[in-house]
C-alpha cells in the first residue's frame, strides 16, 4: 500500500462569473513513504492546488486522495475530527509561510501545533525544541516577538512550526523563495537531513530545477493541471523538449553537457543531475 | 559632467520598538550609478539591498549622509516628482502592483497621473508594451497572464513613464524558468536598446554573470564592487558573503581545481558550453 495515493482527482475552480477553472485535471499518482518528491510546473500549473489537496484543504471535484489507504474525505463526513488528523500528518508549508506568524512568542508560535494535537507540555517543548534543531533556530529566539526576526529567521520558525507536529508528510510550497544562496542551501540540506533521519515523505514544490535536481528521488511535474512526467530526477531532466513545453527548463549544468554531447563530446555520459557528477563524467575526457 | 545617481557615505537606521536599540540597515555606502550602465546588487538576506534600492528613487531617505539623482538631493521633498519620474522602482510581485484588470489599462495608469495628453499616453502606452513584447496582449485580462507576463506588464507600467532608470528588486523570485527568461531577456532589451539604466537585485547568480558591475552588500555595507569575473573568481569572498556561484562557473572552476585547462569564468550557458567544447575538441586539457 502506497503512502499517499491520488485517483483520477479533478478540482475545478467556479470562479462564480465567467467560466469555471479546471485546476486539476483527473491526476493518478501514488507516493511511497520515505519518498523524496519535487513537484515542479509553471505558474498556474496547479501545483499549490495538488498540495492543498493533500492536506484536505481543498475537496476533490471528483476522484480521490488516499492516505495510508483511507479515502481522506469520505471518512471526514462521518467523523469531522478525521481531516484534522490527516492535517497533523500530512504538514503543509505554505509560500511566505512568514506571514502567517501570529503568536506573542517564537516559542508559542512553534507550540501552536502540537498543543492542538493535544500533547501535554512536556512533549510539547521536546517537539519544539526538536523542530527548532532542524531547521537550526538560534534557541535564544525563542522568547522574542516573531515579529522583530528577520526575513529569514521567520521562515525557518513559520517551517519549525509544522515540523514540531512531526508529520509523515511534508509538503512545502516554494520554501525557498527571497532567501539567499547559503540560507537556501542550509534550508534545504536541513530539510533533506529530517527526510533521511526520520524516514518522512517530503514533496518540495520549486522553480529552481538546480535543486530539484540534487534532492528528488522523483519528480512530478504538472502542466496546466494534468499530470505531464512523474518519473525518477534523470529521466524527467532528460526530457528536455517535454519540459520546454510546459514552460520549465533542465537545470544549467544538465543543459551544458547535453550541448556537449551533441557537439564537441559525442560520447559523454549527459545524465548528469549535479555539478560534481558533470565534473566526474568531463574529466573521464582528459 | 553631473554624476546621474550619486551616493555619498549613506546611512539608515531605525530605532527597535521594544528595546529602544538603533539598527543599522545602511552603514556608510558609497556608490556612482553611472547612466546607461546595468548594475546588478547580491547580498544575503538582510544585507540592506531592498533598502538600498529604495533609496534610489526617495521611497526612503537616508538617516545620514545623501543620494542625489541628477544631482538632486532626495531629502528635497519639492522634487520628488522630478526624481521619481528619473528611477522607477519594480518589485517582486507582479500582483502587488498592478492596479487595473486589464494590461493596457494599467500601463496607462501611471501615465494618466503625470497628467499627459490622450494621445501621448497612447502612444506611450503601445512604445512600453512592444519594449516588454506584450503588445499583442494588450486587451487582455490581467489575471489570465502568467506570472512572467504579469511581471512584464509591471514593467511596462514604469516604462510607460519614460524613467531613464528602472530599479529591479528580486523581477524574477516568483516566476517559473521560462517566465524568468523572458523578463530578464526584455530587462536586458531595455538597457541595451533603450539605454535605459539597470539596477538589478537578484539571488540568482546566473542573472548577474552579463552586467556591467556587481556590488556585493554584505550587514550593511558594500562589500565589494566589480566586473562579474572578478567577483565570480573569487569562491571565498562570495561564501563568505553568504552568496554562490552560477553551476557554469562552478563547472569550470572545479575542473580547474583538478588540473583541466579551462578558463575559471564564463559569461553564460552557451559560453561555457563553447570554451570546454573548443577545449576537448583540441584535446587540450592537461594535467
Amino acid at each position: 500500500m502506497s503512502q499517499i495515493e491520488v485517483k483520477d482527482l479533478t478540482y475545478v475552480y467556479s470562479t462564480g462569473a465567467g467560466t469555471p477553472k479546471r485546476a486539476l485535471n483527473c491526476i493518478n499518482l501514488s507516493i511511497e513513504k520515505g519518498e523524496f518528491i519535487g513537484l515542479i510546473g509553471p505558474t498556474g500549473s496547479g501545483k499549490s492546488t495538488f498540495a492543498k489537496q493533500l492536506n484536505a484543504l481543498l475537496k476533490p471535484t471528483s476522484g480521490a486522495v488516499l492516505l495510508d489507504g483511507v479515502d481522506i474525505w469520505q471518512n471526514s463526513q462521518t467523523t469531522p475530527e478525521f481531516a484534522r488528523e490527516v492535517r497533523f500528518k500530512v504538514g503543509l508549508v505554505f509560500q511566505y509561510p512568514e506571514y502567517q506568524l501570529f503568536e506573542d512568542t517564537v516559542y508559542n508560535d512553534i507550540a501552536f501545533g502540537p498543543k492542538n494535537m493535544g500533547l501535554c507540555e512536556a512533549d510539547v517543548k521536546e517537539k519544539v525544541l526538536a523542530a527548532c534543531k532542524f531547521v537550526n533556530l538560534d534557541l535564544n529566539l525563542l522568547q522574542k516577538s516573531p515579529f522583530d526576526l528577520s526575513g529569514g529567521e521567520k521562515r525557518k520558525v513559520a517551517i519549525a512550526g509544522v515540523l514540531s507536529m512531526d508529520p509523515e508528510v511534508l509538503v512545502l510550497d516554494e520554501p525557498t523563495v527571497g532567501l539567499d544562496p547559503c540560507a537556501r542551501e542550509s534550508l534545504l540540506e536541513q530539510l533533506y537531513q529530517y527526510h533521511k533521519e526520520k524516514d518522512k515523505t517530503i514533496i518540495l514544490i520549486s522553480h529552481r530545477m538546480e535543486d530539484i535536481a540534487k534532492y528528488s528521488d522523483r519528480i512530478v511535474v504538472l502542466s496546466n493541471g494534468n499530470l505531464v512526467m512523474f518519473d525518477s530526477a534523470g529521466n524527467v531532466f532528460g526530457c528536455d523538449k517535454v519540459l520546454n513545453e510546459a514552460g520549465l527548463k533542465v537545470p544549467q549544468i544538465c543543459s551544458i553537457m547535453a550541448k556537449l554531447k551533441a557537439g564537441a563530446i559525442p560520447d559523454l555520459n549527459d545524465k548528469v543531475l549535479t555539478v560534481d557528477d558533470a565534473v566526474t563524467e568531463l574529466l573521464k575526457f582528459v | 559632467m553631473e554624476k546621474f545617481i550619486d551616493i555619498v557615505d549613506l546611512e539608515f537606521s531605525y530605532e527597535e520598538t521594544d528595546g529602544g536599540r538603533k539598527i543599522n540597515i545602511l552603514d556608510g555606502v558609497n556608490l556612482e550609478i553611472k547612466q546607461g550602465e546595468f548594475l546588478t546588487i547580491l547580498g544575503h538576506n538582510g544585507s540592506g539591498k531592498s533598502t538600498l534600492a529604495k533609496h534610489l528613487n526617495a521611497m526612503l531617505t537616508p538617516t545620514a549622509g545623501d543620494v542625489f539623482v541628477r544631482g538632486i538631493n532626495t531629502k528635497d521633498s519639492s522634487r520628488l516628482y522630478d526624481i521619481r519620474s528619473t528611477v522607477g522602482l519594480v518589485f517582486q510581485n507582479p500582483d502587488n502592483q498592478i492596479v487595473a484588470s486589464i494590461v493596457e489599462d494599467d500601463v496607462a495608469f501611471g501615465p494618466e497621473n503625470l497628467g499627459i495628453a490622450p494621445e501621448e499616453i497612447r502612444a506611450r502606452v503601445d512604445d512600453a508594451l512592444r519594449a516588454v513584447d506584450m503588445y499583442d496582449c494588450r486587451k487582455d485580462a490581467i489575471y489570465n497572464l502568467s506570472g512572467g507576463q504579469k511581471q512584464r506588464v509591471a514593467i511596462a507600467g514604469i516604462i510607460a513613464m519614460r524613467p531613464s532608470c528602472l530599479v529591479l528588486d528580486e523581477p524574477t523570485a516568483m516566476l517559473d524558468p521560462v517566465g524568468r527568461e523572458e523578463v530578464m531577456r526584455v530587462i536586458k532589451k531595455l538597457n541595451k536598446e533603450c539605454g535605459i539604466t539597470i539596477v538589478l537585485i537578484t539571488h540568482y547568480m546566473d542573472e548577474a554573470t552579463d552586467s556591467d558591475r556587481i556590488v556585493v552588500m554584505s550587514k550593511g555595507k558594500i562589500a565589494r564592487i566589480g566586473a562579474p569575473l572578478s567577483i565570480f573568481s573569487d569562491v571565498d569572498f562570495l561564501k563568505k558573503c553568504q552568496l554562490s556561484i552560477p553551476q557554469s562557473v562552478e563547472l569550470l572552476q572545479k575542473l580547474k581545481a583538478h588540473g583541466a585547462n579551462v578558463p575559471s569564468f564564463a559569461l553564460n550557458e552557451t559560453e561555457c558550453v563553447d570554451v570546454l567544447a573548443q577545449c576537448f575538441s583540441v584535446n587540450a586539457i592537461r594535467r
